[in-house]
């Protein structure tokens, strides 16, 4: 290996361990707030890639029918208790919410054709797509059994994870599609090629957490999330509801996900089941992290990153053996680390 | 265990219809079956994992991988006889499953699912593609079993072993369940705390039900190797992993047959989705993992306990009694002279961040001594509690019991020292009955280990077990709810559960937290009497209690605090008229 390749290849581990990062800290928050380890995370990713892919193409994605059929589910059982509670003046908000904006943004589909569209709109459109089935997601799987123990969830969580990857099959399809770069636009340092996309990804993914991180010292919403994730019964007491903090938490990792899946399908091909094992190597991240610590998380992810790209040079059959039995000494050392005490 | 009639009928109904099952049916139904015991067997160790030990994993299907890789491997590489790399493959499997308990199970709970996650994409990948085993092709050629020269060529002939194994397999596990150890298992559902301080060593039983799952998943994949004479990565991936969790959920995960069910259940609506789902979809895929996906989030959402139970309902229960007759006692521990000290506090402190729980308290209780410390709500009883019996360990200060230092000791050496305790929020298992969720107080009484308990040649050292049981419950008076659900009883005798479970332990110090509450005033006296037979039979007691008649008619000294502190100590009549004591009690007369 001369340095030429080491750049380029450790070019490939940074960027992907920006993605991971990014999907790390979204982990770890939703984890911290609901309990919930949220596998699914992953779905995102390879719905939010496909969706672009499909409307760059002309196609109308299949999430829309997801949407569609999520919104009416909520609707119908919001609806219903609402009638039971003889709430009617809440049903046209309900309505609205969940069947009236899907529609509305399948039409806007259908009326505009999205392939001619630029692409921050196509992005914007994707986001819109995608993003608000994550709280739809915590509505219908998780907040039924929010009380339910963090093996419970996680075992609801593997059956979402499952459900969606086989409708990503029927939206999208076997095949894998990858979109065309964000930027054309190199630079040469040395005597490496800097690419565009790769630089676009890390500033992108930069941002993102710096918003996070400000979102999280210095909003209302953001300050709530963190007293939920400390304290839940301490939080709900202060009038914070577990609820809004779940789906907000969701909407958060749905963005994410969705966000970093746009970001990614430049880069690699994306199939319809790629998202599980991109987010997996989120989770290694998270888990380096203890699912706790935030800087920890995404340090790990790039490090994740680095990782398979450089396995990738030398074992390349064997770089999903690698980044995955990294977890073993990872887990060794924080078992080393931690004493767990039961909560009386 | 004594079956009730029905269930006998019913039992016996199924074999004779497993018995009969491959003469009447067609070939395809005869593989069906097949692949359902296969499952099924796995499914078995999910169950024990899961439903009884509280925890759980993806990675059965990895298990299994290694059992049928290990097996094609030797026997096709090296001619090693089958029979031989049964063993072997066990072997390899007990190696790994061991090695990733370990790191694992001192984690808590989830880690060890995220684990089995990453473990069994890993060894998913690398059966792929070590050239060894054949990469993602696979070992053809696998030689078929023989058992005394009958080969086994069909998946007639094999129907028979495969459900020979499984409900020996059932067997064994039922009988481990029902035993010392079993309860044990069970008793991690209810989290470690009570189960350490009844002297269980949790992190052990974690790693035997981890690893025992384990085996069987490797039992299975060595069957299967067999049967399909050939093997390759496929059936052994993470999405068999979680398909394996979905049969023990869908099931039943807490009932051994649940497994047989579950693994049916799913195999027959996996095979009949895949055949009519391509054709509604108009292509091919594995559209049946949406169907699967969705009917478990609705069996998690609707009937966390699966199918099993639903079916259960309808032949009456059983439960396991005791034998009264003819069971010799258990050995009891001799008892310390009496008015010699038994357990010596010095300068306890327990600080929670920069909350000082204990500071430096410092008391003694006397072997034949009822020992009351009392306080007002927050005053740091129960931390001190915790203290001394190892459950959450001092910050500084000493602590000796019958002489030993003991402030480090985990809670389970300190309870086979001798002393037990009860829990202030009650710790029993609901759903186990009461006489069992007293046996596990008796845990350290009994010797009979895992094997032992499968064989069921720990019958009669288990029949002194609940004996003693027993003996405490009728002790305590609750001979009358002796068999029934611990969860089924009112608060205030689950708080003579306790008392009982600890009684069973053969302790010569007791730690009761709040043993009165919410008991009548008939039950507060049969208590108190019960409390001065145990100080005549030379036990030391040492009691938190905020019903101050119950106090100061039973207790030969008294320890009061307040904000952690000691306020005073001394007789209970020395007490009553001590006038800090009434002024933390009562507050100052301005």
């Amino acid at each position: 290996m001369d340095l030429q390749i080491a750049l380029l290849l450790g070019q490939d581990g940074v960027t992907n361990g920006a993605i991971y990062a990014l999907l790390a800290l979204a982990l770890v928050l939703v984890f911290a707030v609901t309990r919930v380890i949220f596998i699914p995370q992953g779905e995102f990713v390879a719905f939010g890639a496909l969706t672009l892919a499909s409307l760059q193409a002309g196609k109308l994605p299949g999430t829309v029918w997801l949407l569609l059929a999520m919104g009416t589910v909520i609707a119908l059982i919001e609806g219903a208790t609402a009638v039971r509670a003889h709430r009617f003046r809440r049903l046209p908000l309900i309505l609205l919410l969940n069947c009236g904006a899907p529609l509305l943004l399948a039409a806007s589909l259908l009326a505009v054709s999205p392939a001619g569209l630029p692409l921050p709109l196509q992005v914007l459109l994707t986001l819109m797509l995608v993003v608000p089935l994550a709280p739809m997601l915590y509505r219908l799987a998780y907040q039924p059994v929010a009380e339910a123990s963090v093996l419970a969830l996680l075992i609801v969580s593997v059956a979402v994870h499952v459900t969606l990857t086989g409708l990503g099959l029927v939206f999208f399809g076997a095949e894998g599609s990858r979109t065309p770069a964000f930027t054309d636009v190199s630079f040469e340092v040395g005597d490496a090629v800097l690419h565009g996309q790769t630089v676009l990804v890390i500033v992108a993914s930069i941002l993102l957490i710096v918003a996070l991180y400000f979102f999280f010292e210095r909003t209302l919403y953001g300050k709530a999330l963190r007293a939920t994730a400390m304290n839940r019964t301490g939080a709900r007491l202060m009038g914070i509801s577990g609820d809004l903090a779940g789906l907000l938490s969701f909407t958060l990792a749905g963005a994410i996900g969705a966000f970093s899946g746009v970001l990614i399908s430049p880069i690699t091909t994306i199939y319809y089941d790629s998202g599980f094992l991109i987010g997996l190597k989120g989770f290694v991240g998270a888990i380096i992290g203890g699912l706790a610590s935030y800087p920890l998380a995404a340090a790990g992810a790039v490090l994740v990153g680095l990782l398979e790209a450089y396995s990738s040079f030398w074992a390349s059959a064997f770089k999903e053996v690698i980044v995955f039995t990294l977890i073993i000494p990872v887990l060794l050392w924080r078992s080393l680390k931690t004493r767990h005490v039961e909560e009386a | 265990m004594k079956r009730s009639l029905p269930a006998t009928i019913l039992l016996l109904i199924f074999i004779f219809a497993l018995l009969a099952a491959p003469a009447l049916l067609p070939e395809f139904h005869v593989t069906l079956l097949n692949y359902i015991g296969l499952y099924a067997i796995v499914t078995l160790g999910l169950v024990m994992l899961t439903g009884v030990g509280g925890l759980t994993s993806f990675g059965q299907a990895a298990f299994a991988g290694l059992g049928a890789y290990t097996t094609a491997y030797l026997t096709t590489v090296h001619g090693v006889s089958p029979w031989l790399t049964l063993p072997a493959g066990l072997l390899v499997t007990a190696i790994v499953a061991l090695s990733l308990g370990l790191v694992t199970l001192r984690l808590s709970g989830h880690f060890l699912p995220l684990g089995t996650i990453a473990w069994g994409i890993s060894l998913y990948y690398l059966f792929g593609n070590l050239a060894v085993l054949g990469g993602h092709t696979g070992i053809s050629g696998v030689p078929p079993l023989h058992i005394l020269d009958v080969e086994l060529r069909s998946g007639r002939d094999f129907f028979y072993l495969i459900w020979a194994i499984l409900l020996g397999l059932i067997l064994a596990t039922r009988n481990l369940l029902d035993s010392r150890e079993g309860r044990a298992i069970r008793a991690l559902k209810g989290g470690s705390v009570m189960a350490e301080a009844m002297g269980v060593n949790t992190p052990r039983s974690k790693i035997v039900v981890f690893a025992v799952a384990a085996l069987y998943a490797a039992v299975s994949g060595w069957l299967y190797a067999h049967l399909q004479r050939f093997v390759n990565p496929t059936p052994f991936s993470l999405t068999q992993g979680i398909e394996y969790l979905f049969m023990a959920v869908v099931g039943g995960v807490s009932h051994v047959w649940g497994a047989i069910l579950g693994a049916g259940l799913i195999t027959v609506l996996k095979q009949w989705l895949q055949d009519w789902l391509p054709r509604l979809m108009g292509e091919s895929g594995n559209f049946e993992m949406i169907v699967f996906g969705l009917l478990m989030i609705l069996v998690l959402h609707r009937a966390r306990d699966g199918v099993w139970p639903m079916l259960q309902r309808f032949w009456p229960q059983e439960v396991r009694r005791a034998r009264a007759e003819g069971v010799p006692r258990l050995a009891k521990r001799p008892l310390p002279e009496p008015g010699s000290v038994l357990l010596e506090v010095t300068d306890a402190s327990k600080c929670f961040g920069g909350l000082v729980a204990n500071d430096r308290v410092s008391f003694r209780v006397r072997a034949g001594e009822i020992m009351a410390l009392i306080g007002p709500n927050g005053a740091g009883k129960s931390t001190m509690f915790n203290g001394i019996s190892g459950v959450d360990p001092l910050t500084s200060g000493r602590v000796s019991f019958r002489g030993q230092r003991v402030e480090s000791l985990p809670a389970r050496r300190i309870a086979r020292l001798g002393m037990s305790r009860t829990f202030q929020h009650v710790r029993l298992l609901p759903a186990m009955s009461v006489i069992e969720n007293v046996a596990i107080g008796a845990h350290l009484r009994g010797r009979k280990s895992f094997v032992a308990a499968a064989c069921r040649t720990d019958r009669d050292e288990d029949a002194r077990l609940l004996h003693e049981a027993a003996v405490q419950i009728e002790r305590c008076g609750l001979r009358d709810q002796m068999y029934e659900p611990a969860g089924n009883l009112p608060l205030g005798r689950q708080r003579l559960v306790e008392i009982a479970r600890a009684l069973a332990a053969d302790p010569c110090l007791l730690l009761l937290d709040e043993p009165a509450a919410g008991l009548r005033y008939t039950e507060k006296q049969a208590l108190a009497e019960l409390l001065r037979r145990l100080r005549v039979e030379g036990m030391g007691i040492l009691l938190v209690e905020h019903d101050m008649e119950f106090v100061m008619g039973l207790a030969d000294h008294v320890v009061v605090m307040d904000f952690g502190r000691k306020l005073a100590a001394g007789l209970p009549e020395e007490i009553q008229r001590n006038p800090t004591v009434v002024e933390a009690y009562l507050g100052g007369v301005e």
